[in-house]
């Protein structure tokens, strides 16, 4: 070796080394803390300017605008044979009633180009409205009321600024005489501006001022139902089994990597399996919410199991040692100790796993719920459609309105994915060990 | 004295009359590793025995073959003949589920159940079916937790959460918890070696008011411990045991030198 062999730092020397090496070290963690706040702050500027730009999309689709009109509920011509039934009221002349309204409203008897700009006006689906507003009110038959509807979705879109006066009549959707009695309207104050209940409460449609979310929550709703109520016990069941009954041994081993790797399948192929077992091989109906939910249960039962197998884990040991040790059995170690207390954090990936489900899209279009239904399912069998399923498809139309019914749309998504996130979180902090 | 490090027998007397619980060669293999090998002794009725030796020589590992709990470890594996009152525990036909009721066990950590004091303690009576009504449940979390010294001091807070309690009361409260089932043994695993002097001092007193009523097997590091409770000591050295007697004897003229060797402190 070297003839000056390292032979120890006196007490001044190392003071002055450590702090030399002190500065350094404390610049590299001033360091590091600045560049994880910074990716922290890089993330939520990223949030904010996600959500500002879907609220600021969005928020305008919660509303549209609507004309008042002065309807005379005649009840011979509403309803030509008296009995309120529904063929009754659809064999009326309910929107012929609408029309005179709306002629009145502007005070012109009307020639054919009157009537022709003024039906072009307000919602096509305004006769079903009225029947609607009948069938509800019978007692107000006979009388004049005053009854909103929609106006058609050019008329929104000139409304909200979208089609512009200036453009040369040839370039506009609408004319200037439509222009021109749009304007009376307003004058006239009958045109109004609120939140949309076509939205909330109406169902698919191709006319964008009356298509709404309803059928597609109802869809949504049975779909996560059907979901949740096969996923959660078999995922439990799955996990309990895995982690306390079964051998620990080669077989048991494949199977935990098979589970962790079906987590990480593309859920499209899940879609592909359900068409290929439950519809082809079971000839089960097409877009209905049994065939969506079980599809998305097998696809959240991987992210149930895994997360209902890591809450069993984190019950300490001693627990089950104590319950064995004063004579419970297996099972009611099980039950009485070990599922209470990892409760929580099952359910926590419980409804993570069905908020990934209520997202989901890809799946349930290669099942068929991506189908153009208009009638709002009644249960588990009816042909239905989901929430993303509906974004999606309302992103693909071209009329103008659709882009914020669309972002609306989303904003409910969201909605209820923080709704379920938050409901995640309070039963944690309720069911978890209170001491 | 046995001059010698031989262990094949063990040294002492193994034997006494009417045992409540008999060893007779007893092996114990974690997959290929043997951890006891050969362990022969006899538990007497209403005594306090205590299993001494340094780490890893298997005191505790057969503690937990008095209940079965090494049924709970997949790899361990038991031979020989361990048996309760004449009967043979490991028989097949022989259920855990009593047996750890007649064969309680107080653990190294207390660990009482995330639950209040009362349910804690009748946890077991309500599993066995031990009471017809509340009034007999109530007697039973009463009397428990009056032989663990614990009744004076939870008496008034017996909803709150056993987990709220200081470590040595969860430690006796663990004891009353093992008391309810009316054991005929209780198994203790080092059962002060989490808790203060103090605390320790009352365990050891509530354990000399015990044995009147159960037999006592302890695994303890203390050798202090060990001379002040039992009344008979065994000591184990590497999965062999190396000499069972008096405990007097034992500390004061042990036979064998291994057993000499770790009460001076040459190791352990």
């Amino acid at each position: 070796m070297t003839d000056n062999a390292f032979k120890g730092l006196s007490p001044q020397e190392a003071t002055a080394r450590v702090q030399a090496s002190l500065k350094l070290r404390k610049a590299k963690e001033s360091r590091f803390r600045l560049m994880g706040a910074s990716a922290i702050g890089l993330a939520l500027l990223f949030l904010v300017v996600l959500f500002g730009g879907i609220l600021h999309k969005g928020v305008p689709g919660l509303f549209q605008y609507y004309v008042t009109l002065d309807v005379e509920l005649n009840q011979e011509r509403l309803d030509p044979k008296g009995d309120l039934s529904v063929e009754s009221l659809y064999s009326g002349d309910a929107d012929a009633l609408i029309l005179e309204a709306a002629l009145r409203s502007i005070g012109e008897e009307g020639g054919r180009k009157t009537k022709r700009a003024l039906r072009k006006m307000y919602s096509s689906g305004s006769g079903i409205r009225l029947i609607e507003y009948v069938q509800a009110n019978p007692d107000q038959l006979g009388t004049t009321q005053s009854i909103k509807f929609a106006v058609d979705d050019d008329i929104d879109s000139f409304m909200r600024g979208f089609i512009q006066r200036e453009t040369p009549e040839e370039d506009r959707r609408i004319d200037n005489y439509t222009i021109s009695i749009v304007d009376r309207w307003q004058e006239a104050g009958l045109i109004s501006y609120h939140l949309s209940d076509y939205l909330f409460f109406g169902s698919a449609s191709r006319d964008a001022e009356m298509a709404g979310i309803k059928g597609a929550l109802i869809g949504s709703l049975t779909t996560l139902f059907i979901c949740i109520s096969i996923a959660f016990p078999l995922g439990v069941a799955a996990a309990v089994y895995l982690e306390e009954l079964a051998p620990k041994n080669r077989f048991t081993e494949i199977i935990e990597i098979n589970i962790n790797n079906l987590a990480a399948v593309p859920s499209v192929v899940f879609g592909i399996m359900g068409l290929a077992i439950f519809i082809v091989a079971f000839g089960m109906p097409r877009s209905i919410p049994l065939v969506g939910g079980i599809v998305l249960a097998l696809m959240t039962l991987p992210t149930i199991i895994i997360s209902s197998r890591a809450a069993i884990r984190a019950v300490p040991p001693s627990i089950r040692d104590a319950a064995l040790g004063i004579g419970a059995s297996k099972m009611q170690t099980i039950f009485h100790h070990v599922l209470p207390l990892a409760l929580p954090g099952m359910l926590t990936g419980t409804i993570i796993g069905m908020a990934q489900a209520l997202g989901e899209t890809a799946p349930l279009l290669m099942i068929g719920m991506v189908a153009f239904i208009v009638d709002i399912p009644e249960g588990f069998m009816d042909p239905a459609t989901v929430l993303p399923v509906q974004i999606f498809m309302w992103a693909d139309f071209a009329e103008r309105m659709f882009i914020q019914k669309t972002s609306a749309a989303i904003i409910i998504l969201l909605a209820f994915l923080i709704i379920m996130n938050a409901a995640a979180i309070m039963l944690r902090k309720k069911l978890e060990r209170r001491w | 004295m046995i001059d010698t490090q031989d262990v094949s027998q063990t040294v002492g007397n193994v034997y006494v009359d009417s045992p409540r619980m008999t060893a007779r060669e007893v092996n114990v293999f974690y997959g290929e590793k043997r951890a006891l090998n050969n362990v022969t002794i006899d538990i007497g009725e209403r005594e306090v025995i205590a299993f001494i030796g340094p780490s890893g020589c298997g005191k505790s590992t057969f503690l937990r073959c008095l209940n079965r709990m090494n049924d709970t470890i997949d790899i361990c594996r038991v031979e020989g003949e361990i048996t309760l009152d004449g009967e043979n525990i490991y028989t097949p036909s022989v259920d855990v589920v009593p047996l750890r009721a007649r064969v309680g066990m107080v653990f190294q950590k207390p660990n009482p159940f995330p639950k209040s004091i009362y349910d804690n303690i009748a946890y077991g009576p309500r599993i066995h079916g031990l009471t017809r009504n509340k009034a007999e449940l109530d007697a039973i979390v009463e009397s428990s937790l009056n032989k663990a010294g614990l009744w004076g001091e939870v008496k008034d807070r017996l909803n709150q959460p056993g987990t709220g309690l200081s470590g040595g009361q969860q430690q006796r409260l663990c004891i009353a918890r093992a008391i309810a089932v009316s054991p005929e043994v209780i198994l203790m695993d080092e059962p002060c070696s989490a808790l203060d002097p103090i605390a320790t001092a009352r365990i050891e007193e509530l354990i000399e008011e015990l044995k009147q009523q159960f037999t006592i097997v302890i695994v303890t590091h203390s050798m202090q411990q060990a001379a002040r409770v039992s009344d008979r000591t065994a000591y184990f050295h590497l999965g062999d045991l190396v000499e069972v007697g008096k405990t007097e004897q034992i500390f004061t003229n042990p036979a064998h030198k291994l057993t000499q060797d770790y009460i001076t402190g040459r190791f352990g």
